[in-house]
């Protein structure tokens, strides 16, 4: 269990949603936010941890956090 | 008394359901304790993998559909109005033309609707085409049959989408097809996915690698497409890719009604086993329109009906239900014009994908045949 300070803008809850669940419903948000928006992608699926940062850097936006929630993982991300 | 229950939707989930129910509830039925309705806007059942099949003139619209009364048990009620709210307190269903219909028990089969729309240069006088439908069907076998050279692209767009296989199966399809044209060398054919392999099942993107690279299809991953104009996708990662024809696989929704009556904010959320709603009493889901987790195939209506037949049958009877559904799905995957594979695969067991043969390819064209004997409850 970690925590942070990284308050997010907005959440996406995608505990539960198989694969690839989680990165395309982080991708559907991030594409209807503004700029500097951050993002908190809710997820219990492992592959999560290296699908998300590879998009995010494919994409060119910013990873802020990868918190370890125990049953979940809680991975920031901010749209640049 | 007679309970009634409403079955909403005649797409594979509902007419499957009503169906299956008409025969486990026949003594009940007849003794008028029960009685069933199915509630359809389209008095015709429709057989959506065959539009993957239309652009290639190899099927035609009228082998897609069949009225649904030739179908649907004789015992059942059929009614042909757009349902356009859902009230689960009062339990009553309110219709496009003004009327009401109560019900006991409601079976929710909507199905997911594509949305093509939702992304520019995609859809009906768009340059983007799609196959999800019968006019755009019919649109893209104008344009194919007058196509012999440039590049065609293929990009999944919105992810989950109806008959997960069929983006799989279209540019391996295509590719033999343009081959027996004559005109494979003056075309060139790319495949394009929004994550970082090339289909979200990943023994399925594993099998698919090598059989691109055979044929010189090119793959782009990472691959968000979020406009199509002049001859030009660009995608939300930056990328830019031309192209001479450019095939979508659109986004798809739930009916707004959905929504509107508090069944789920996207998708209509209900147990993953006892594809009961999560947010309403003696309402039940099936097929497409659902969040289970697993592809949006008409083999999850199929399989998970026999779950929601049996628990409805159970409440009906006063007893406990026990019957549980664990995701199963099969789903075929044709690999060019002779042979094809096939998937199986449950909530907690990933598919195995074996090589493909001529039999399974015949086994699949042989089911398109047979599907109206699914339809009908008996397969």
């Amino acid at each position: 269990m970690s925590e942070t300070d990284i308050q997010a803008d907005e959440t996406v809850d995608a505990i539960g949603s198989a694969c690839p669940g989680p990165l395309m419903d982080l991708i559907g948000k991030i594409k209807d936010v503004d700029d500097g928006t951050v993002v908190e992608l809710l997820t219990g699926d492992e592959g999560s941890k290296n699908d998300v940062p590879e998009w995010v850097e494919e994409a060119d936006h910013e990873l802020l956090d990868i918190i370890d929630d125990g049953e979940y993982y809680s991975i920031y991300v901010k749209k640049t | 008394m007679t309970e009634r229950i409403v079955i909403v939707g005649g797409g594979s989930g509902g007419t499957i359901t009503a169906n299956r129910l008409s025969e486990e509830l026949e003594s009940e039925i007849e003794a008028g304790k029960i009685e069933i309705t199915v509630v359809s806007a389209n008095p015709n059942h429709l057989y959506k993998p065959l539009y993957l099949y239309i652009p290639l003139g190899e099927a035609e619209l009228e082998d897609t559909r069949r009225p649904l009364v030739d179908l649907v048990d004789h015992r059942v009620t059929l009614v042909y109005k757009r349902v356009t709210e859902i009230d689960t307190d009062g339990k009553s269903l309110a219709m496009d033309d003004g009327s009401e219909l109560d019900y006991d028990y409601l079976v929710v089969g909507t199905g997911a609707i594509p949305q093509p729309e939702e992304t520019p240069g995609l859809g009906e006088d768009e340059p983007g085409h799609h196959f999800y439908g019968p006019d755009a069907s019919e649109n893209l076998r104008e344009t194919l049959a007058n196509f012999d050279e440039g590049h065609l692209v293929l990009s999944v767009i919105g992810t989950p989408h109806v008959c997960p296989a069929a983006p799989v199966e279209f540019p391996m399809i295509v590719e033999e097809w343009f081959r027996e044209r004559g005109v494979r060398e003056d075309i060139e054919i790319t495949y394009t996915y929004p994550i970082q392999r090339l289909h979200g099942v990943r023994p399925t993107a594993e099998w698919m690698v090598p059989r691109f690279e055979e044929r010189d299809i090119e793959t782009k991953t990472f691959f968000n497409v979020e406009n199509v104009e002049d001859g030009t996708i660009e995608t939300l990662e930056g990328k830019e890719l031309d192209f001479d024809l450019m095939i979508g696989i659109p986004e798809f929704t739930a009916s707004p009604i959905i929504e509107e009556a508090g069944l789920g904010e996207e998708w209509m959320e209900v147990d993953r086993n006892t594809l009961e709603s999560e947010h309403a009493e003696d309402v039940w889901g099936i097929g497409d329109v659902t969040n289970l987790p697993t592809s949006k195939a008409g083999s999850v209506a199929h399989y998970a009906s026999g779950t929601l037949v049996s628990r409805i049958a159970s409440e009906v009877r006063d007893q406990v239900p026990t019957a549980t559904f664990h995701g199963k799905t099969i789903c075929f995957i044709e690999a060019g014009t002779e042979e094809g594979t096939f998937i199986e695969f449950a909530y907690d067991r990933e598919p195995v994908v074996r090589d493909e043969n001529r039999f399974l390819h015949w086994s699949k064209l042989g089911y398109n045949e047979a599907y109206w004997l699914t339809a009908r409850g008996v397969m």
